[in-house]
């Protein structure tokens, strides 16, 4: 595993777009040999990179793309997901483990992504995210 | 010895069962089963919600086993629903349990807190004697 290799994508703003192109990515992510472990957190955290770029970022507009890159450089794997939207600050939204918090539904996907990703960060305007995971390759 | 609490009574309703969900009874008790592996995908999730809501405003269940023992993991668009759920079955004082959840699903259950909102079960024997 000492390559480096990417992808780029390109998607409109529908669920439906991102669960095909979720796929493609698992199997391009499955051919690397990751650990099924590494494989279920990183397809739990595109999944919420990408529900949060449509339904948030991009409002569900289905003019509007979301952009998907990524590198895997030996067992790194990196993800960047980038809507059209206005952006947001992530220190903005409530804690959804606090307990008046809990039965919202506001949150959960971002901390779903702390939680599974070893760094998880947004640029300054809000509407790219970048996920890196450290994964263990099969032996 | 648990087993015995499901006995053979275990009764397989609704002849147009939703597709999503594995619905049994069982001592008064109703058993969802999830059927999918993932729930992640927004219209399986919207189908799968539909059909537990379904549970309490159609058939008047109250009291609901929720098994997860085939889902590997769901999104937090899933939990949503099946928070939703919750306090639909809340509302009609209802009782809800869940169990069989794999470890992967007890991360997130526990990094997002809901393990102290929801009653959770190794095994449904547990549940429904718990129910």
């Amino acid at each position: 595993m000492s390559d480096t290799s990417q992808f780029d994508y390109t998607i409109q703003s529908e669920l439906a777009e991102s669960s095909r192109i979720q796929e493609e990515i698992m199997a391009v992510l499955r051919q690397l040999g990751f650990e099924d472990e590494d494989l279920a957190d990183l397809h739990i955290a595109i999944e919420e990179g990408l529900a949060n770029a449509i339904k948030h970022g991009n409002q569900l507009d289905a003019s509007k793309q979301v952009k998907i890159e990524g590198v895997f450089d030996g067992n790194k794997v990196r993800i960047e997901i980038e809507d059209e939207g206005s952006g947001f600050d992530p220190e903005d939204v409530p804690d959804p483990t606090l307990e008046e918090n809990l039965d919202k539904p506001s949150g959960r996907g971002i901390l779903l992504m702390r939680a599974f990703m070893d760094t998880i960060e947004y640029n300054d305007k809000g509407n790219r995210l970048r996920i890196v995971k450290s994964c263990t390759v099969h032996g | 010895m648990e087993s015995r609490l499901l006995g053979h009574r275990k009764e397989h309703i609704m002849a147009s069962a939703p597709s999503r969900l594995d619905i049994e009874q069982a001592d008064g008790v109703t058993v969802a089963t999830f059927k999918d592996r993932r729930l992640l995908d927004e219209a399986t999730i919207d189908l799968v919600g539909n059909q537990l809501y379904s549970l309490v405003d159609d058939h008047g269940f109250h009291k609901v086993v929720l098994d997860f023992n085939d889902v590997e993991y769901m999104s937090s668009s899933a939990l949503g629903k099946l928070i939703k759920f919750h306090k639909k079955v809340l509302s009609v004082d209802g009782s809800l349990r869940l169990c069989n959840l794999k470890p992967e699903l007890q991360k997130i259950f526990k990094v997002l807190a809901l393990h102290k909102v929801f009653k959770i079960d190794k095994n449904r024997d547990k549940s429904i004697k718990k129910i």
